[in-house]
């Protein structure tokens, strides 16, 4: 069948069931947008109010929904203003379909009005880039792309059109192929054979192996990765983990892979995490780690991490094994499929003793009283008046490691975070992309006023499409964890990071057509979540907290993991 | 400690800058790197030389299978491979010093490739250690240009990656 290039760019998208994309027209994209205006009732165009935050909620829609996110833009600074969220979904593993158009072939290469190399610059941020200067080659392209995103270890792809191949006379042969069928294209194939497009069988002599290693552990520790969330493996990791009887420490990004309020769990572990979780990786004679990188701000010394213990990792990405921390054992395969086949095989075991041990150092939170409102008090209020399965995103720094200490994430897609990158700005995008993807929850944004002001425009989104993002500012007048570094490291030079300055909060969230209220105890605080829960709109709440509050506990980058510089 | 990897890669535009800008992302050091295309025209072969220890080249191994248009990669054992490279020098001569340049060129089994009144080009092809010998032996005469091409290699036998 002939039909236009544009109409199979988002025919392509149907066979991949998308029902939404997130974007920003421009000069280059016209005619996919022409398309678009066609295809109106089949696909719904969220308008953002920067490609930033376009590229930030196709990401919290894929995190949330575990569908695929897809973003348009425009050439030239359309596309070099994705890059931050490309960058951001890369590296957390969100699997995202950025398609960018580019000038058309004639002007190519001569630095025309938008153009920019955006495969090039792209390349070291996705896991692959496509550049289409062939109509022909659209569906083949299109179907790949989706297939790298979402297969093996899930993440970005880039694919950038030049504008003639998206001419309106522009025709091609086209045929529509669900995306559970497509994979039998000759294209797909080829990829399959050579990167093992399904996620890799684990060996089972390798499975064994590590059930023979359980079975000889005393003092065995699970860490919840992000790959238990991004592979949708907690009713599975939740089972080791109570046949094992073993404490369980999660890493930022494996937030909602293992139910936060379990008493196996032992919290955070790393630079932030608990004291029991730190000292649990000192301890442990056999550390299991499913699907998670021994980042720099887990495995803060590499040499010393978990060195009682034999270290077993289990990843989807082989190229993840020893990278970061030389481990004794590895399994190479789905979290999901690993952890069944473990299950089958591992019995019912009763670490009374290391339990104690481990889980007698969990501590109460101090909430703090008096007049101050303090975090502790805020997210109790959050946490005590919001559903128990609301979306919680957040923004980077003292507000989101609080919030992760905090909180208890009971499912995979439940805290939106950029652990990896690290990304400021990345909370309110990420919250409209949740919130489009589900509809019926309640999606909590955590932010500071840092980080709210670097993408505080996307209110206006919150507004147009009526989503009652909850907005909760940890505003403290600084940049927090800039400032307790400054604090305890370069001798309180509080150089640049004081931020005694607008907006008023509250006014820019009624500017914006939102409501919001300033709030300084933990009474108003309970009030306006109440009001915000209840209003049905966007809702800003300003909450006034102290500039020398700190994130508890600490270890430094490069310590030992159980040498705190704050406890 | 030196170590052959050949790679077999989408022949498509943008691939070796895929391939060159994951070393240097990782600051993995290339010493040499040879690009070509191979009997099926879809297909380059990309030999790359890496002065690193094992795990360094392990983790570049890993990180090459995840490239999407990167078909097969492999790390050649010295002992079992085939390697070779080409050089390209030309040299200051002239009447008085052409016969023991010639003489040079005619132990090392290299080629005389152009003359003039005043220089010579000659070619070897060779195993990099032999390729250096011939360079410093020609050294005295006054080297006026070098281009080499970086080693290419093939498994020995009938196996191929």
């Amino acid at each position: 069948m002939k039909v236009r290039a544009t109409q199979a760019i988002l025919e392509c998208l149907l066979e991949q069931d998308v029902d939404t994309v997130f974007g920003y027209p421009g000069g280059t994209i016209l005619n996919l947008y022409d398309e678009l205006y066609r295809y109106q009732d089949k696909i719904k165009h969220i308008l953002t109010a920067h490609e930033q935050g376009a590229a930030h909620a196709a990401d919290g829609y894929a995190r949330s929904t575990g569908k695929v996110g897809v973003c348009f833009a425009t050439s030239g600074p359309g596309a070099t203003n994705l890059t931050t969220g490309i960058a951001t979904a890369y590296m957390d593993s969100s699997p995202v379909v950025f398609i960018t158009c580019n000038v058309s072939e004639e002007l190519l290469g001569k630095d025309s009005f938008q153009e920019v190399d955006i495969t090039g610059i792209a390349m070291p941020i996705t896991k692959a880039t496509y550049l289409v200067r062939d109509p022909q080659t659209i569906p083949d392209i299109m179907r790949q792309a989706f297939a790298v995103a979402a297969t093996g270890r899930p993440g970005p792809v880039l694919i950038d059109f030049l504008k003639n191949v998206t001419a309106l006379n522009q025709t091609i042969d086209y045929e529509f192929i669900h995306w559970s069928e497509n994979r039998n294209t000759s294209s797909i194939r080829r990829l399959a054979v050579s990167h093992g497009l399904k996620a890799p069988e684990p060996d089972l002599g390798d499975v064994e192996k590590l059930v023979e290693m359980i079975g000889q552990a005393q003092r065995p520790l699970l860490i919840c990765g992000g790959g238990v969330v991004r592979g949708r493996a907690h009713e599975e990791f939740r089972a080791l983990a109570e046949r094992l009887d073993a404490p369980v420490a999660i890493t930022v990004m494996g937030g909602g892979g293992f139910p936060g309020g379990h008493p196996l769990t032992t919290g955070m572990i790393g630079m932030h995490g608990s004291q029991a979780s730190n000292v649990a990786c000192n301890e442990c004679d056999l550390l299991i780690a499913v699907g998670c990188r021994f980042s720099d701000r887990v495995a803060l010394q590499p040499d010393t991490f978990a060195s009682q213990a034999k270290i077993v990792q289990i990843d989807i990405d082989r190229s993840e094994i020893d990278k970061n921390v030389l481990t004794d054992h590895h399994i190479i395969g789905s979290a999901k499929r690993v952890l069944a086949l473990l299950n089958e095989r591992v019995p019912q075991y009763s670490h009374p003793e290391w339990k104690e041990r481990i889980l007698s150092l969990k501590e109460e939170r101090q909430e703090g009283t008096g007049d101050r409102l303090t975090p502790s008090q805020i997210l109790t209020a959050i946490h005590k008046a919001a559903p128990s399965g609301a979306i919680v995103s957040t923004d980077v720094g003292q507000h989101q490691m609080w919030s992760i200490q905090h909180f208890h994430f009971d499912y995979p897609g439940q805290l939106l975070t950029s652990g990896g990158f690290g990304t400021m700005g990345f909370g309110l995008g990420a919250a409209i992309g949740a919130q489009v993807g589900n509809p019926d929850k309640v999606v909590i944004h955590a932010t500071g006023d840092g980080c709210f002001r670097m993408n505080c425009h996307e209110l206006a989104t919150v507004q147009y499409y009526h989503l009652p993002i909850i907005t909760v500012v940890f505003n403290n007048g600084t940049l927090g964890m800039v400032r307790q570094w400054q604090h305890l490291i370069y001798k309180e030079h509080y150089s640049q990071t004081t931020l005694d300055r607008g907006p008023d909060f509250v006014k820019l969230a009624q500017a914006y057509g939102l409501k919001g209220r300033r709030v300084t105890n933990r009474a108003e605080m309970e009030q306006a979540l109440q009001e915000a829960l209840s209003c049905g709109c966007g809702y800003v709440i300003d909450c006034q907290v102290d500039i020398d509050e700190m994130v508890r506990p600490m270890v430094p980058g490069g310590a030992h993991i159980t040498d705190f510089l704050l406890k | 400690m030196k170590q052959t990897i050949s790679v077999l890669v989408e022949n498509q535009a943008g691939v070796l800058n895929r391939i060159t800008g994951l070393f240097s992302r990782r600051a993995f050091n290339i010493e040499s790197l040879a690009v070509g295309v191979t009997d099926d025209p879809a297909v380059s072969r990309i030999t790359i030389i890496v002065d690193s220890g094992n795990s360094v080249v392990e983790q570049v191994e890993k990180q090459l299978n995840k490239l999407i248009e990167v078909i097969k990669v492999r790390t050649l054992e010295e002992s079992t491979m085939i390697g070779r490279e080409l050089i390209l020098l030309k040299v200051n001569a002239n009447h008085k010093t052409r016969q023991d340049i010639m003489t040079i060129c005619e132990i090392m089994g290299a080629k005389v490739s152009d003359i003039s009144p005043n220089s010579m080009t000659l070619e070897l092809s060779d195993t990099p250690d032999r390729i250096e010998t011939f360079e410093s032996l020609v050294r005295p005469f006054s080297i006026l240009e070098v281009v080499r091409t970086g080693v290419i290699a093939l498994q020995k036998g009938g196996g191929k990656i």
